[in-house]
């Protein structure tokens, strides 16, 4: 059986939880086996039946009031104790910040390891194997378990969802004990920036700038075209962030995020080893530079070698007209 | 306060990865290695943390004899000691492993801690598991991917960056943390500095140091193949007038790539 944990935030189940699941469920399918989903908080009861519809047989939802917040011991132990109640063979996460958090404290607590981050999974001889960058993909690594529950978190936006249907499916309910004295990091608020755009590690488009902006006010370029674009988000390149032009947590590359959107736009990035390694997993890449030996036309599906700020007036201009129609 | 931080030896983000199939891994010849970008911020932030508050600041890395360098490094920005845990054991990309190895060191040789300081992940493994599973295993707090750091008495709080906002949190010490980029800016070593970390012994601890045996830390991940990322085929370039661009530009989008 497979176990997939389902991320809730702010009332919400998060896309690329329902992602793993649907990866899960494929998995499971394969084997004739189950992919069951794992809620964990307080009063999630009702986010059950959105979950049901991605292939899960079983939802269970882990429920106690101090799991209200997140936090990464109390989190953890809650799943530990159904763990050890049902015995998944796969565990799964989305390596959403969450999961990136919650999955390796508890692989500790089970005493396994854990593939982060991975970007294939399929089975071989019954075991699971998976597929992970490194060198923040400039290379790929094929890992197998030598330790059970085999435990894995899986990059957003890669793998596809299942078709969501009525299903059948069984919601079961737990109290969970959690010692208040066990969570001794708690999250107090959550701060978020004014207009705050959506991250580019969970966008379907990305508008990215690099040294060719020019300038910090010169992004806000960028930002016209993604209210234009549904799901979409700026990103920028090491040079952009180091010069303070925008923060980093926009920054795309090796000392920043790795993104696999549908659409990956580069505005004046001239595709440094580094960049390349977070982004060329994208499906579509789209290159506007004046430059024309610039490295980023090497792995542009379609690249424009002009000037960038004589071709956003026209583009937004285009895009209006195509998303009108 | 008693920081420790822990840092990495790694290839620098400029370099080029090269596959030895056969042994399945990366051809190190050739790199250049520096310490892990992300450690860099935790190195600065402890020797900030200890300019404002008093303590020390140990650092220690896991790895070969090469790892001295990025040690000396750090003694030169400022770090009072550094230790090595000599690990001859090539890159096993099991987080676990590493994580059983630093917590026993902790336990029998450094338990007088206040605060374990880490990057948010190395580059090129890209794991960001072994500051949440340091934390498990030594039953300690844990915030991750932090970009702002304050402490007061035995309490901080963390500001840790997460999808598109930032989590405020509160933990009590002693805790784990690891360090974004964003944090800090780590200063550039002195000459002083150089010429201080020279006369620094770092000592080399072993695992019979640490009773640790093989055993213990064999890794629970097989990597069965290392391969390129396959290449992407070469797209359209064009060389036109920005509006006739921008009009073949959103007709590949609209009909090919089928994106709007």
């Amino acid at each position: 059986m497979i176990l997939v944990f389902i991320e809730a935030r702010e009332g919400k189940v998060k896309k690329s939880s329902l992602e793993a699941l649907s990866e899960g469920k494929r998995r499971a399918d394969d084997l004739n086996t189950e992919a069951n989903a794992v809620l964990v908080g307080h009063n999630l009861e009702n986010l059950a039946s959105e979950v049901l519809p991605y292939g899960a047989s079983k939802v269970y939802v882990l429920e106690n009031s101090l799991l209200s917040h997140y936090s990464a011991a109390g989190f953890s132990k809650a799943l530990f104790s159904l763990v050890e109640e049902i015995k998944p063979e796969v565990i799964l996460f989305s390596a959403s910040s969450m999961g990136k958090d919650l999955a390796p404290r508890l692989a500790a607590k089970l005493g396994v390891s854990l593939a982060s981050d991975c970007t294939r999974t399929n089975w071989r001889e019954g075991k699971l194997e998976v597929v992970r960058p490194i060198f923040a993909g400039k290379a790929f690594a094929t890992l197998t378990f030598k330790s059970s529950p085999q435990m894995a978190t899986l990059r957003p936006n890669v793998f596809p969802l299942v078709e969501p249907e009525k299903r059948g499916g069984e919601v079961i309910k737990k109290e969970v004990v959690i010692p208040e004295d066990q969570i001794k990091a708690q999250v107090l608020e959550i701060l978020r920036e004014e207009g705050a755009e959506l991250d580019v590690t969970e966008a379907e488009i990305v508008v990215s700038g690099g040294r060719g902006m020019k300038g910090p006010e010169k992004f806000d370029l960028l930002r016209e075209l993604t209210s234009l674009l549904p799901h979409s988000a700026v990103g920028a390149s090491r040079s952009a962030v180091d010069a303070g032009w925008i923060d980093h947590q926009h920054q795309v590359g090796q000392t920043g995020k790795t993104v696999s959107p549908n659409l990956y736009i580069a505005f004046g990035i001239s595709g440094a080893i580094q960049h390349l390694a977070g982004m060329s997993s994208s499906k579509y890449i789209i290159a506007v530079n004046k430059d024309p030996e610039a490295s980023i036309f090497k792995v542009a599906d379609f690249g424009v070698v002009a000037d960038l700020f004589q071709v956003i007036p026209f583009l937004k201009k285009e895009l209006k007209k195509v998303l009108s129609e | 306060m008693n920081i420790f931080v822990f840092v990495k030896r790694v290839p620098d983000t400029e370099s080029k990865i090269r596959i030895n199939h056969e042994k399945r891994t990366i051809v190190e010849e050739g790199l250049n290695f520096v310490l892990n970008p992300y450690d860099e911020y935790a190195v600065e932030e402890a020797l900030r943390l200890r300019e404002a508050k008093g303590g020390k600041v140990t650092v220690l890395s896991v790895g070969a004899e090469e790892s001295l360098v990025i040690l000396k490094k750090c003694l030169a920005m400022g770090a009072d000691e550094a230790f090595l845990l000599k690990d001859d054991t090539p890159e096993t990309y099991d987080g676990l492993r590493m994580a059983k190895i630093i917590a026993r060191a902790l336990e029998k040789k450094f338990s007088d801690y206040s605060l374990l300081l880490f990057g948010k992940q190395s580059m090129g493994a890209d794991n960001a598991q072994v500051p949440s599973m340091v934390a498990e295993l030594l039953g300690l707090p844990q915030v991750n991917v932090v970009t702002k750091l304050e402490i007061e008495g035995n309490k901080g709080i963390a500001h840790r960056e997460i999808e598109g906002a930032l989590e405020k949190v509160s933990f009590s010490l002693p805790a784990v943390i690891s360090a974004q980029k964003g944090l800090n800016e780590p200063r550039y070593e002195t000459l002083k500095g150089i010429m201080m970390a020279k006369r620094k012994e770092i000592p080399i601890l072993s695992f019979e140091d640490l009773d640790l045996k093989e055993e213990d830390i064999v890794p629970l991940l097989e990597m069965t193949k290392v391969e390129s990322p396959p290449p992407r085929k070469a797209g359209k370039i064009i060389e036109e007038e920005p509006e006739e661009a921008v009009k073949k530009m959103v007709e590949f989008l609209h009909q090919e790539a089928k994106v709007i």
